[in-house]
């Protein structure tokens, strides 16, 4: 059938996105629900299916639209106490508390910025495994995914590169990263592991360790791992270590629920609209501009505002001056 | 022979015949009346926020506005003086008979040949204008013209139910030129505007009033008046009262713009006090400014009750107010409707894109106000004399002044309601002051040609700021101040200038460009953007419709 649609004239099989790249240069769904459909199309697990959906539904969008009406009356108040001041008695009060409503609006955006990134949900929680060099890492990873994934033998150094697994437990998602072991090596192929499975452990949302307790790295979500507790001489886990076996699988369940429970605090909350990267610089210029509206003459305020508005429109794609004259001359009487 | 004939004569005109001459060219200015030039139609003042910015712009050019001014200046107020340097507004209330005066003599001085008549066609030879046709088929040969009739194209004027064809009370309406403009597709639609009655200033109880005094600190409009003025007269201010509502309320009936004899959109920013009223319900009462019209004349501008109710209804009102119980109506206020032109047929030096030589300047783009007209009037003056003795065109940049951001918005956007210069419409406003036009334009103006004493006025000014001493004026203090933020904003400038790097050829089909909708095509077709930096600035313009025009400018150019 297809085929034989394809041989009418003017008729084509869309390509990849056209139907949201057309929506959206049409202006019938903005950059934010653009970006929710995309994600919604790449979704692999349930959270992130109804994360995409929320921004795809114009979650997000409803939020920004909200934030800059706001801002757009604020400016619109600046601007009156600047071009009306003929009518100096009829603008002089709403130059009052101008600065302070511009702080309500900062903190709130601040609020947003600290809660989790959408990248969490849509990427997975990197969780890495990280210690010294026949710690036992990737086969610890190859048990949680039950495939062999890493290449694993007993001669130390064998992982060189960093490798990644993702991974659903219980429908959240995860990337379960695998590293070289943490030690000086002569050897230029692994010592470049190494440097890379440092970094790693830096960007990890949770760190897996599987050295010694003493030696871990400051993590803020870090679960210290005593592995290979099925041999004679580890079966007594250290206090404060999670004793697991790759071989028999003991333990395995039970770091599978404290992942989810660390996960949980990682992730936004279910009901909740998220920012991702982009959204979340344009929420922190606007930020920082609505911080620099305080505590300044009206017009570096009025400058202030505008420049908050213009970061709302580089999340949504929209624009112009003519919003705010609109909020201007349709809520004041101006003019002589 | 002209090199180029200007029609209409009032401050759109005037500067765009001064301008054309100080360029080099022979100028005639074609007026119905002598006694019209320099004629201000409406409120008695010259400035203000916005306003004041483009006043002195002008006179950076040797524009005549800023000098007229001065020379008439019975008020003056630096408005926003508690605020930033770069929103003050300087606005002076004139004399209209001084003001009058002041812009014939400059004209006269100006070399600009006057020509009493009517132009009834302009007259063109193979796409290009070469002359105009008065009514009484008098011919002149130019080879540019300005068109700048201001509100006398097909216009009607609207006092309650009474409608006359005329631009201005007792004048007549030019009306053979509008058939021509609409053959060009040039006229667009109607507008609106009004002027509140004017008031016996005898019968005001003025002791009962605040009175608004002029500033003690001295300034002037331009860089180059002299600190003598005429007297200095104080205004008083008042309000309209419950009372006044509830009479203009009853008759909303017998207003035109109610009514539906008034189609054209009026401005939001300067509403008729029936509109005021009608929209912002809840308001008790409004501010009214008393503004003497003149050392010699008794007439009192209302400033604020701009109205087009009958007669009657106006001196009901009026009376009911504090101070005005017993005021007198010397002549009511009116409405105006006119044809005003789609400013996205010029290009930025106010040319008609298609018809060569034919300009478009001031109220008739759309436009209110004297400040925005005398603006237009400037550039397209400029570019007139260009187009006749082939000079250099001059194009004014909306990062250097408010004449450049008009210029940007009218020719890009165009209008829907009379366009009035407001410093919220330039994004570059921290480094656009009113005390920096000099800086500015300065050097823009020096190569343009300017006279000598301005030239002293400018070079000095130059030296100055290389001194220290320059830290201690008040130019130099406010350059500090605003240092940190200009500092940004030149970086802003350097991303949009990667966009001006990209060109749009003249000959791109926007509606054949994948991922533009219908809409779109049509607004960049009418915008013609020559640039992605204008594109970016037209309304309704998605960032996708943007990425897809800035991909099919790169492939075209390639």
């Amino acid at each position: 059938m297809l085929a034989a649609l394809a041989g009418l004239p003017g008729m084509r099989a869309a390509e990849p996105g056209e139907f949201t790249r057309r929506a959206f240069a049409n202006g019938r769904i903005d950059l934010t629900e653009a970006e929710g459909l995309a994600d919604l199309l790449e979704a692999e697990t349930e959270s992130q299916r109804r994360a995409a959906l929320r921004n795809a539904g114009g979650g997000l969008r409803r939020q920004i639209e909200v934030w800059r009406e706001r801002v757009v009356m604020l400016s619109a108040r600046a601007e009156a106490a600047i071009d009306y001041v003929g009518d100096e008695d009829e603008t002089a009060a709403d130059e009052r508390g101008l600065a302070g409503e511009a702080l309500a609006v900062a903190d709130e955006l601040r609020g947003w910025l600290v809660r989790p990134r959408a990248e969490a949900l849509k990427d997975g929680i990197r969780v890495v495994a990280a210690g010294p060099p026949n710690a036992g890492k990737s086969s610890l990873i190859n048990a949680l995914c039950g495939i062999d994934r890493a290449i694993v033998t007993s001669v130390p150094g064998t992982t060189r590169d960093v490798i990644e697994v993702p991974l659903a437990i219980a429908g959240v998602p995860f990337v379960l990263v695998d590293t070289a072991g943490l030690r000086f090596s002569d050897d230029q192929v692994e010592r470049v592991g190494v440097e890379r499975a440092e970094a790693e452990a830096g960007g990890a949302d949770i760190l897996l360790w599987l050295g010694e307790p003493a030696s871990a790295p400051l993590h803020s979500s870090r679960i210290l791992l005593h592995s290979r507790a099925d041999l004679a001489d580890r079966r007594d886990a250290p206090d404060g270590s999670f004793a697991v076996s790759s071989t028999t699988g003991a333990g395995l369940a039970e770091l599978a629920q404290l992942l989810l429970r660390l996960a949980s605090q990682l992730l936004p909350s279910e009901d909740e609209v998220t920012l991702n990267r982009r959204q979340a610089e344009g929420v922190a210029a606007a930020e920082a501009a609505l911080r620099e509206a305080s505590n300044a003459e009206i017009e570096i305020i009025a400058d202030a505002l505008r420049r908050s508005r213009e970061a709302f429109d580089r999340i949504t794609g929209r624009a112009g001056v003519e919003d705010m004259l609109d909020a201007l001359f349709g809520r004041f009487c101006l003019g002589k | 022979m002209f090199d180029v004939l200007v029609i209409g004569a009032g401050h759109a005109g005037c500067e765009a015949a001064a301008a054309a001459a100080r360029r080099g060219a022979r100028v005639g200015l074609i007026s119905f009346r002598a006694q019209d030039i320099g004629q201000m139609s409406c409120n008695p003042s010259i400035g203000g926020v916005g306003k004041g910015h483009l006043v002195r712009e002008l006179d950076v050019f040797d524009g005549l506005m800023a000098r007229a001014a001065d020379q008439a200046a019975i008020h003056r107020r630096m408005l926003n003086r508690s605020k930033g340097a770069a929103v003050h507004g300087p606005r002076v209330q004139a004399d209209r008979e001084l003001y009058r005066t002041a812009m014939q003599e400059a004209i006269d001085e100006s070399g600009v040949e006057t020509i009493i008549g009517e132009a009834c066609e302009v007259l063109l030879e193979g796409g290009r204008v070469c002359g105009i046709r008065l009514s009484d088929n008098t011919t002149f040969v130019a080879r540019a013209v300005v068109i700048a009739t201001g509100t006398f194209l097909d216009a009607r004027l609207f006092c309650g139910m009474e409608q006359v064809p005329g631009g201005r009370r007792g004048e007549q309406a030019a009306i053979p030129l509008a058939g021509q403009l609409r053959e060009w597709g040039v006229a667009q639609g109607r507008l609106k505007t009004g002027t509140p009655p004017r008031l016996d200033g005898r019968t005001i109880d003025w002791a009962r009033l605040a009175p608004q005094p002029s500033d003690c600190h001295a300034w002037s409009m331009s860089a180059l008046s002299q600190a003598e003025t005429p007297p200095q007269l104080a205004c008083a201010i008042t309000r309209t009262n419950a009372k006044t509502h509830d009479l203009i309320a009853a008759n909303f009936d017998r207003s035109p713009l109610f009514a539906g004899a008034i189609e054209g959109r009026g401005p939001r920013y300067c509403p008729s006090i029936e509109d005021k009223i009608r929209r912002f319900a809840d308001r008790d009462g409004h501010q009214i400014f008393l503004e003497p019209e003149g050392l010699t004349s008794e007439w009192v501008y209302p400033n604020g009750i701009s109205t087009s109710l009958p007669a009657d209804v106006q001196q009901a009102f009026v009376n009911s107010i504090s101070g005005l119980e017993r005021a007198r109506i010397v002549r009511p206020g009116y409405a105006v409707e006119y044809e005003y032109a789609d400013a996205r047929k010029l290009g930025t030096t106010l040319e008609h894109i298609s018809v060569c030589g034919l300009f478009l300047a001031g109220q008739i783009n759309g436009t209110t106000g004297y400040e925005e007209a005398a603006a237009q009037g400037l550039a397209a003056g400029f570019n007139a004399a260009a187009v006749a003795l082939d000079l250099d065109p001059h194009r004014f940049d909306r990062r250097s002044s408010y004449i450049g951001v008009m210029i940007d918005d009218l020719t890009l956007q165009g209008v829907s309601e009379p366009y009035r210069m407001m410093t919220a419409r330039a994004e570059y406003r921290l480094s656009l002051r009113a005390d920096n036009a000099t800086t500015r334009l300065g050097e823009d103006a020096l190569r343009l040609g300017v006279s000598e004493e301005r030239r002293d006025q400018i070079e000095t000014h130059f030296d100055a700021r290389e001194q220290a001493s320059w830290s201690d004026t008040d130019e130099g203090q406010a350059d500090a101040i605003y240092a940190p933020y200009v500092a940004r904003q030149v970086r802003e400038w350097s991303v949009l200038r990667r966009d001006c790097v990209v060109t749009i050829p003249a000959a791109l089909d926007f509606a054949a460009i994948p991922g533009i909708s219908t809409e779109a095509a049509e607004r960049l077709q009418a915008a013609r953007p020559q640039t992605i930096d204008q594109a970016s600035r037209i309304a309704g313009i998605t960032p996708a419709a943007l990425a897809a025009l800035h991909f099919a400018a790169v492939r075209r150019a390639a």
